[in-house]
């Protein structure tokens, strides 16, 4: 139950290496248009940015498997893109049209996915946690030996349903991998001023929840934590806890200046650790890949988001008549 | 091509704002996620990022404009081997943002005509005519329904606080643990808002949970899960995945418990798109409506109470009784007034009738049985026959099951109407413990003979 550190060199392929760089890049990329499609008025309401955190989903998506279910809250582009959903339907969403993926009537924070096993895409902070340990309910119920990864970030760590579900989830040893990511900031609130007790991967051992602190800025550090935490959990040892540390450039949501931390700090964390420089040092310093293979990738991330902008200015809105569907089942 | 950067809106109400500073200068090379620029909302000053890569090749926008509409050019970024001398410049910018269409939303489905016809309603009884008819409790009811169906489902399971081990606190699942084993009746820790989401999850995975509410007045802790996970998660998920799930147990006030054991949420989850309600009165009721909530894809409220658990009632002998939503029941024909209620309250107004009947008043009473779907046609073809009505509950008076029935009363039924609606109602108060206010809080047989007198003019 102790934090474990990694010390051995990550013994991973410049395939995989690749891979991660170009599933962070678009994700940055996609944020940023999204963004900027706020910033022209196409995206409207609430629209939370994932830009920083990239290494944690593509991280632990590099740990999942086929089945694997994950859900989060509003904060969830990243999480999307990630296992696979098409960004042209993410931005679709965003802009509220026909071709969004759930055809423009849940936004920014209300997508999912059955095909993807992406549950949602949840308002309401702390809601998800135990919405996701019923899905491994479910799955522990049918017999599978698939895990949900639960993410939440550290305000919803101090809600009490979280406490709730980490009970249950040791009690009928559900296969949870609860995933903070520790952002810093509860919206304006740092973790400072939240509690007295910031370690929050801990706060499972009163439950007798396994769990450990991983550094979020590093892609392959949350891979490796991830594959632990998945195989405890296959191995029907039941929930553990991956305490992320990461960091989100970006405010809140997009009408948050962000003015209770300084520029210097973020500027000091996008200069210092960067998880997609980091990744891309690795690659060049290590000769796996050139500055020219690099460009490639950018060019093709670039372009999909451009298709994705596209199709989502493109996509008409949703016919008056959905208004009325999907009510009932 | 040289791209321009337009004023960004910077909150969902922003129209115009203040470029009060900016952070780089003609001929600067920035990278996207270099703040640019500085601007002024009318709630706070944000910074703004650069989205491409690009050269800084002219400011059309000084730093300390105020009044700067979101969408105008505000500087133009230049490619790799572009000069600030290619560029030209656009017209100020229209909004790219759709317009909204004129706010003509389509009718609901069901909108209702000024003065209808006699609307069709379904009277059909729910089992056929000579079937062999035995007593049995709510209480058994309920249980012989949820253990029929988690026979023919593996998916159904039960799960909540003292279901398994202890029979349910109100021994509702009796047996049910040794018949299906602990895999499928599941005791929990007393953790509402917890277990109600981990069910609701489990719902969405596959599986469809039976979540036992000790009462439903524990429920609100959960309340959060019920509405906006389980009723809303289909809508916004356009369709693509929604929980098949039932929330049952006891609703209302019990005897003496209080004003924090004693709420009627019937007029509380009624007003819910995505949920469906189900309040039944008797035990034949109560079981068909419990198999056909456990069969529904959608979210259902089944409200249940502890006085009725322990009343008989006569239940049809059928191996597969079910009881359709949206179905009111005819308890008694009548030409002088109908009386609408549900769940206990239906005991209030079958007591009246039968007082009513022997001053020669003739009372059609009708029990809803389920509050979404509501079957407001066999309403309003009763009151077209008797052109008076009363609504009966244990609720409270303002926004209440009643209220919601009148104002459909009046909007389809007006001319039909002899006297005004009364909703009799549970009192505007929270329940007291003595044993005579609790008497007074509820609702009582006489006040429903003295509405009825009022509206017939007795």
């Amino acid at each position: 139950m102790a934090a474990r550190k990694s010390t051995k060199k990550p013994n991973v392929s410049a395939d995989e290496l690749k891979k991660y760089y170009r599933e962070m890049l678009l994700i940055r990329r996609f944020e940023e248009k999204a963004g900027q499609l706020y910033g022209m008025g196409l995206i409207g309401g609430f629209c939370h940015l994932y830009i920083g955190q990239e290494a944690v989903v593509v991280g632990l998506e590099a740990a999942a498997k086929d089945g694997d279910k994950r859900i989060t809250s509003y904060r969830d582009h990243g999480h999307m893109l990630a296992c696979g959903m098409e960004a042209g339907g993410v931005m679709a969403e965003l802009t509220g049209r026909e071709g969004g993926l759930s055809k423009g009537k849940g936004g920014s924070m209300h997508m999912f996915s059955k095909e993807k096993h992406f549950y949602g895409g949840h308002g309401i902070v702390g809601a998800q946690v135990p919405l996701g340990a019923g899905l491994a309910f479910a799955d522990k119920y049918k017999g599978t030996d698939n895990v949900t990864f639960t993410y939440f970030g550290d305000g919803a760590a101090n809600q009490g349903q979280v406490y709730e579900t980490y009970n249950m989830a040791q009690l009928w040893d559900l296969p949870v991998v609860f995933v903070i990511e520790n952002n810093q900031y509860a919206m304006g609130t740092s973790v400072q001023r939240s509690t007295k007790s910031p370690a929050l991967w801990k706060r499972g051992e009163a439950y007798g929840i396994a769990g450990e602190e991983v550094d979020g800025m590093n892609v392959l550090s949350v891979k490796e934590a991830g594959e632990r935490a998945v195989a405890h959990c296959r191995a029907g040892k039941g929930p553990y806890i991956l305490e992320v540390k990461t960091y989100r450039y970006r405010g809140h949501s997009m009408s948050d200046p962000a003015k209770y931390r300084t520029r210097e700090e973020v500027q000091k964390m996008r200069d210092e650790r960067d998880p997609i420089e980091q990744v891309r040092d690795m690659l060049l310093t290590g000769n796996h890949a050139t500055d020219e293979d690099l460009k490639a990738i950018d060019k093709e991330i670039k372009a999909i988001v451009n298709d994705a902008a596209e199709f989502s200015k493109t996509s008409p809105e949703p016919a008056l008549e959905e208004l009325w569907t999907d009510i009932y089942a | 091509m040289a791209t321009e950067i337009l004023m960004p809106a910077l909150s969902p109400t922003m129209e115009e704002g203040t470029l009060a500073k900016w952070l780089v200068k003609e001929g600067d090379t920035v990278n996207s996620g270099d703040i640019m620029a500085e601007i002024e909302t009318d709630k706070a000053t944000m910074e703004f990022e650069a989205v491409d890569e690009g050269v800084i090749g002219k400011i059309l926008i000084a730093e300390g404009t105020e009044g700067v509409k979101v969408n105008t050019p505000i500087a133009v970024l230049l490619e790799e081997g572009e000069s600030a001398d290619d560029i030209q410049l656009s017209a100020p910018a229209a909004s790219e943002a759709p317009v909204a269409e004129a706010p003509s939303a389509p009718a609901a489905p069901a909108a209702a005509a000024a003065v209808p016809a006699a609307p069709a309603v379904d009277i059909e009884p729910d089992y056929p005519a000579g079937t062999e008819m035995v007593q049995q409790t709510v209480r058994e009811a309920l249980r012989d329904a949820m253990a029929e169906e988690m026979r023919a489902d593996e998916d159904v399971f039960l799960m909540g606080e003292e279901v398994a081990e202890y029979q349910g606190a109100y021994k509702v699942s009796q047996g049910l643990l040794d018949e299906f084993g602990a895999k499928r009746v599941i005791d929990t820790p007393i953790t509402e808002h917890g277990f109600a989401g981990i069910a609701t999850g489990a719902a969405f995975g596959g599986l469809r949970p039976i979540v036992e509410f000790m009462t439903f007045n524990f429920a609100m802790q959960a309340i959060d899960h019920l509405i906006n996970s389980a009723a809303k998660t289909l809508y916004m998920s356009g369709g693509q995945m929604g929980a098949p799930m039932v929330f049952r147990g006891a609703n209302g006030a019990a005897a003496r418990v209080g004003a924090q054991h004693s709420q009627d949420y019937a007029a509380w989850y009624m007003q819910v798109p995505g949920l469906k309600v189900a309040m039944p009165y008797s035990a034949s009721d109560a079981k068909g409506l419990m198999k056909t909530a456990i069969r529904d894809n959608n979210p259902v409220i089944f409200l249940e109470n502890e006085i009725l658990y322990g009343r008989s009632f006569e239940v049809p002998k059928l191996d597969d009784y079910t009881v359709p939503f949206g179905k009111a029941r005819i308890w008694r024909e009548g030409t002088d007034v109908t009386i609408v209620s549900f769940g206990i309250g239906m005991q209030y107004a079958l007591e009246a009738a039968d007082k009513l009947a022997e001053e020669g008043i003739s009372a059609e009473v009708i029990d809803l049985r389920t509050l979404r779907p509501m079957d407001t046609p066999a309403i309003i073809r009763s009151v077209m026959k008797t052109n008076r009505l009363v609504t009966v509950e244990e609720g409270w008076p303002q926004g209440s099951v009643g209220n919601y029935i009148s104002s459909v009363v009046m909007q389809e039924a007006f001319d039909y109407l002899d006297a005004p609606v009364i909703n009799c109602t549970g009192k505007d108060v929270p329940m007291p413990y003595a044993a005579n206010l609790e008497k007074h809080a509820l609702i009582t047989t006489d006040e429903v003979i003295a509405a009825v007198k009022q509206v017939t003019y007795r």
